[in-house]
């Protein structure tokens, strides 16, 4: 029996060939702009210790956090389509895995900074 | 994009019943559930590594100083492999995601064709991933530990970690405790009488790495890296079947007649998120 109550969301996905232009040529610019973040990534690593201080490992590292969540987000949005889908969507999928990973990034370092201490008290 | 998800519904239509909310499918739906799963398990196992590289107190080992070889060739070239085995990735994504694009306008062989690159890119990274687990297994000469305690580095011309010591140029070189690779150019050399001394006295012999023991670090430095790019080259080689599944169906016209090619776009769902992962582990990993 054929059912009459699933409604094809993906047949609503199909697009013309004009929206189509469009949207390749935003997948090519998003590509230039993640190739270019990973040689920045790839150059600062090589060459950080010739360029800076040595003191300035953690400002880099920081900086390389930041250029990688600027890039899962592009992927995210971009290339996963979560950008196009409805806010209800994107919330459900996000919030909770942030709300877990924030808390366990907290509590790792914190942790890990007491397991340091202890090792250098006791050893 | 001119899906359903670009309407303007009111919520009394939107949650009135009847339909799908989020105007999705429910396929997609489950994909994105089990992808926020699959994420936290990495998470997890990233989180793990940076906890125990915060809490140790012995020296951690340097990706650029550990990845730096290039295959085929001699000299050092950080992080080069690696960034090219990004490169690779990102840009399989991007032929998967030109495929989901070719399937919104019922292109099948727009299809075809980027599917079929993705799939060579995918192949292309986890022969990549092969060839770096060989290499870091194998090592790249070793040490030796005296029963004093001390340490020193195994060179030789040819690489031969098997028979370090009959190889053409063996000599050792004395470790630098604060560091845990090879000292600089232009450190201390010990001559080669002196080197088979120690080498036939020596405690023990550190090549390569194994579960155990390795010579770039901690026993878990090795481990870790077994176990994240492990894990992530097994999501890799699946994505690659699936997409080569999807691929053949494609051919076959399977989407064609069905109508759309939202298959297309759930397998291309995993694989960026394959993709995904990898920036991380390529940052917290390999980078950091």
């Amino acid at each position: 029996m054929e059912r009459d109550d699933i409604i094809e969301y993906s047949l609503d996905a199909h697009h013309s060939e004009e929206a189509g232009r469009k949207i390749r040529r935003k997948i090519w610019m998003v590509t230039l702009f993640l190739a270019v973040v990973t040689a920045v990534e790839v150059t600062l690593g090589a060459y950080w210790k010739e360029w800076f201080d040595l003191s300035a490992w953690n400002n880099i590292k920081l900086v390389y956090v930041v250029l990688t969540l600027i890039k899962a987000g592009y992927i995210v949005a971009v290339f996963m389509h979560l950008g196009d889908e409805r806010r209800n969507i994107r919330a459900i999928i996000l919030l909770p895995y942030a709300l877990f990973i924030l808390y366990l990034v907290f509590i790792a370092i914190f942790e890990s900074n007491l397991v340091h201490q202890t090792w250098l008290r006791y050893l | 994009m001119a899906g359903d998800a670009s309407k303007a519904l009111s919520n009394d239509v939107l949650w009135g019943g009847g339909r799908s909310p989020f105007s999705i499918s429910y396929g997609k739906m489950m994909m994105w559930f089990f992808l926020v799963s699959d994420a936290l398990t990495f998470s997890g196992l990233l989180t793990a590594y940076g906890f125990v590289r915060h809490s140790t107190t012995e020296v951690w080992p340097i990706g650029e100083e550990v990845f730096r070889a290039l295959p085929g060739l001699t000299g050092s070239y950080p992080l080069i492999y690696v960034a090219l085995m990004t490169a690779i990735l990102i840009f399989s994504s991007v032929t998967m995601v030109l495929a989901v694009e070719a399937g919104h306008r019922m292109d099948k062989k727009g299809v075809i064709k980027w599917l079929f690159l993705t799939v060579i890119g995918g192949a292309f990274f986890v022969g990549s991933q092969a060839w770096e687990w060989s290499h870091f297994i194998h090592g790249g000469g070793g040490y030796i530990t005296t029963n004093t305690g001390e340490k020193y580095w195994v060179h030789n011309d040819t690489h031969d970690t098997h028979d370090p010591a009959n190889a053409p140029g063996f000599h050792l070189v004395p470790a630098d405790p604060k560091h845990y690779l090879i000292p600089a150019e232009g450190a201390h050399h010990l001559d080669h009488a002196e080197s088979l001394k120690l080498w036939n006295e020596r405690a023990n012999y550190v090549n390569g790495a194994n579960m155990t023991e390795n010579e770039y670090g901690p026993p878990q430095y090795a481990n870790f890296f077994f176990f994240i790019t492990g894990f992530h080259g097994f999501h890799v080689f699946s994505g690659v079947i699936i997409n080569l599944i999807v691929l053949i169906m494609v051919v076959q016209g399977v989407f064609h007649r069905r109508g759309h090619y939202e298959m297309v776009e759930k397998a291309g769902l995993y694989w960026h998120f394959v993709d995904l992962v990898w920036v991380f582990v390529f940052t917290f990993f390999y980078l950091l």
